[in-house]
């Protein structure tokens, strides 16, 4: 809540308009902290209610609002009103494509080389393991969000299903990850068509809410149906992935023993990291294709202009249908995988929060552009654990950033849309110009 | 029959509280177009803010009772309205010509904060306070021995709500502010040509359903006696499933949906399982949706191209 409000559409001028507007932006600050901030309660031993001031801290705040709308007036003078440039211009755009075209095969070739650089770290390599995860489910939201513009608030929900049916076939029958990755698979796009069936005639905002629900609902059967899933005590001892039937142990069976070479407990974690590796570029590569093909075209066409769609004889209730689908499966292949490196799940995984990061990663790469998703996701995770030390302050540094981001790019940070079909030659716009349909 | 009567009191007193949150979302979605996430988390502001007050009132000698509940009512609506204030100024106002998914977006992210402000400054337990408002009457003793109680919080909070209404009712159909609402519902740049202040008017729809929020906060403190700061997303979301069941837009549509959420999910914890209410809740909103796109009282949106 330090963002302190701005009194003042137009930049302030002079001194004392500027010394004003930040003392009302104080005393705004003053009345909102004062009981929140400055008295804190605390329930006794006995369950009475005690209280105690903290007027230290609430004098504290409300001069860094001071402080911060003075600062915030000054940088607004100092960089004039806000640009209305509307076209990209030439250079920019050469040097985007530039960027396109050499960072993602430099980042690319990074990412595989990130186990040999970083072997004996192994935060590192669980935190890539971590973004590597959101990078995929991040693709697969993006087919839903950024390509055929459903708003799914409930995304979590087919991570949930991956994660449980690879969890229960795995601890109950015994299956393979193998085996069940495929399934776990099928199973989250039966789940997204089943799903994407009544909510076909939603529009918009009811859609979200409807996806929300949705996401709860599975979130609350997992909880209370304990019978099959273990209630809040969620499924342990899942079994690790092996390589093709080999397992990744010390045991004389184990992939070692076999290669010959010196266990190492490293050993799972490098192969996990080039699974999710694999997958998520599974996702990215079809991705890629299917907007190449009739379907990827009806969902980008879908995003922009529903009632054009129809009047086109587009039939907007497979495209829906197959945009769910492709979205859910990936999602919950992304949850098997969650489930095989935990080796225990619980519904406490799979709450709301999550829904809204990866739609947060989305949003914030871009809504469809496969790098831009891919960057929001080590920033948002690479940013989330650099303020791990801070344990509850975390969230709400992540709240605050979201909003800020928000106000900074609402189009996310690669926010240009490039023609996929054009005259005589392709000019990115900046996606403010697109006007997106009520999908 | 006496026991589905008094699950029928408490259904409506909960509906109660689900509506007043829910008006909330239904008139700033009217006005701006957007699902204000947060506004699940300024009805625990509000409920956090009455509770401190209670406790300084308290702390100062007060007791008499009705002096105590107006105090803490005014204080909490006003401080609630300034958050609201403080949030659309902030989180929404920027994004007001963005796209669709961009102050959705926001909110969202203002309900993380809004939800982490309060854990860091007031901590993560359940805040619990002492029955201020206790006694009650009994309306029917059966000859199995069930009583059919109406207590003396389920009165007030049933008469809070409607005279809040009544007053909110007024003040959109007859008031200069009111007018202005509605008008900018319909079309804010021609509002705006016809000389209504389009911000002021977007500002105070907010400060009106914060204020709102804050009596329910107040109301939920008072019937299940504590708060804690989790509260505001459950709440919220059943209150916005509140919104759309009711036809999001409509505001006798959003005590309607209240009303019908509170007593689906008191029936189906006194009749079927109490694990499950949440999910019957959020079943019917997409039944409903199925047979009814707009809701119960929505008017159906014609687009035009």
């Amino acid at each position: 809540m330090t963002a302190p409000p701005t009194m003042t559409a137009k930049p302030a001028t002079g001194i004392s308009s500027l010394l004003k507007t930040a003392f009302i932006n104080a005393l705004v600050a003053l009345v909102l902290f004062s009981l929140m901030v400055g008295i804190r309660t605390e329930a006794g031993p006995d369950g009475q209610l005690t209280y105690w001031t903290r007027f230290g801290e609430l004098a504290s705040l409300v001069a860094i609002v001071f402080g911060g709308s003075i600062v915030i007036e000054l940088l607004r003078l100092w960089m004039g009103p806000a640009g209305t440039e509307k076209l990209v211009p030439p250079a920019v755009q050469s040097g985007l494509s530039f960027v396109g075209r050499y960072l993602a095969p430099a980042l690319l070739i990074f990412t595989l080389l990130v186990p040999v650089i970083f072997y004996n770290q192994r935060y590192i390599l669980d935190l890539a393991i971590l973004v590597l995860t959101y990078v995929m489910l991040g693709w697969g939201l993006n087919v839903v969000v950024g390509l055929a513009g459903l708003l799914d608030l409930g995304y979590v929900a087919f991570y949930a299903v991956g994660a449980y049916s690879y969890g229960l076939l795995a601890t109950n029958f015994g299956w393979s990850f193998w085996i069940c990755l495929p399934l776990a698979g099928i199973l989250a796009a039966f789940w997204g068509v089943l799903l994407g069936f009544p909510v076909l005639r939603l529009r918009g905002d009811y859609l979200a809410i409807v996806t929300l629900a949705f996401g709860e609902i599975i979130r609350l059967v997992i909880i209370n149906w304990q019978s099959l899933t273990g209630g809040p005590n969620g499924v342990s001892g899942i079994p690790r992935p092996t390589f093709f039937g080999i397992p990744l142990d010390n045991s004389d069976d184990g992939l070692a023993a076999k290669l010959g070479i010196e266990y190492s407990s490293t050993h799972r974690i490098v192969f996990l990291f080039y699974l999710i590796l694999a997958l998520a570029l599974l996702t990215n590569w079809v991705t890629i294709r299917l907007r190449r093909l009739p379907i990827g075209r009806a969902w980008e066409a879908l995003r922009e202009d529903e009632v054009a769609c129809r009047a086109l004889g587009i039939n907007t209730t497979t495209t829906k249908l197959t945009a769910f689908a492709t979205g859910a499966m990936f999602g919950g292949f992304a949850g098997a995988f969650f489930a095989t490196r935990q080796g225990f799940i619980s519904p406490e995984s799979f709450t709301f929060q999550e829904s809204a990061l990866v739609l947060a990663i989305v949003v914030l790469g871009g809504m469809g552009s496969q790098l831009g998703v891919a960057l929001a996701a080590l920033a948002m995770i690479g940013g989330f654990e650099l303020f791990r030390g801070l344990e509850t302050y975390r969230m709400l540094v992540f709240g605050m950033a979201m909003v800020l981001i928000m106000i900074w790019r609402p189009r996310g940070l690669i926010g240009h849309r490039a023609p996929t079909v054009y005259l005589t030659k392709a000019q990115a716009i900046s996606s403010d110009l697109v006007k997106e349909g009520h999908g | 029959m006496d026991y589905f009567a008094q699950q029928l009191i408490n259904g409506l007193v909960l509906g109660s509280i689900y509506g007043l949150i829910a008006i909330g979302y239904t008139m700033v979605y009217g006005i701006v177009g957007m699902i204000n996430f947060a506004h699940g988390d300024v009805f625990m502001i509000g409920g956090f803010i009455a509770l401190i007050t209670f406790l300084i009132l308290i702390s100062l000698g007060l007791t008499a009772i009705p002096v105590i509940l107006l105090v803490v009512l005014l204080v909490s609506m006003a401080i609630t309205a300034l958050y609201g204030w403080t949030i659309e100024r902030i989180a929404y106002r920027p994004l007001r010509h963005s796209f669709r998914l961009a102050p959705m977006l926001s909110a969202i992210g203002m309900s993380f904060v809004l939800t982490n402000y309060s854990q860091v400054a007031q901590g993560a337990r359940v805040k619990p306070i002492p029955p201020f408002i206790t006694g009650g009457y009994t309306l029917h003793e059966s000859t199995d021995g069930f009583v059919i109680q109406l207590s003396n919080i389920q009165i007030m909070v049933v008469i809070t709500t409607i005279v809040l209404l009544a007053i909110f009712t007024w003040l959109v159909s007859r008031t200069r502010l009111g007018r202005d609402m509605r008008a900018c519902e319909q079309d804010q740049t021609m509002a705006a040509l016809l000389g209504v202040d389009v911000d002021r008017t977007i500002s105070m729809t907010f400060v009106i359903g914060a204020a709102l929020a804050a009596v329910a906060g107040l109301m939920y403190l008072l019937y299940y006696g504590l708060v804690d700061f989790f509260m505001g997303f459950v709440a919220g979301i059943k209150a916005f499933t509140a919104a759309v069941l009711g036809g999001i837009g409509s505001l006798p549509g959003a005590m309607l949906g209240g009303l019908a959420i509170g007593l689906i999910e008191t029936f189906w914890s006194a009749y079927f399982s109490v694990e499950y209410k949440d999910v019957a809740a959020f079943s019917i909103l997409i039944v409903v949706l199925i047979f009814m796109p707009t809701g119960l009282l929505g008017r159906p949106e014609v687009e035009k191209v």
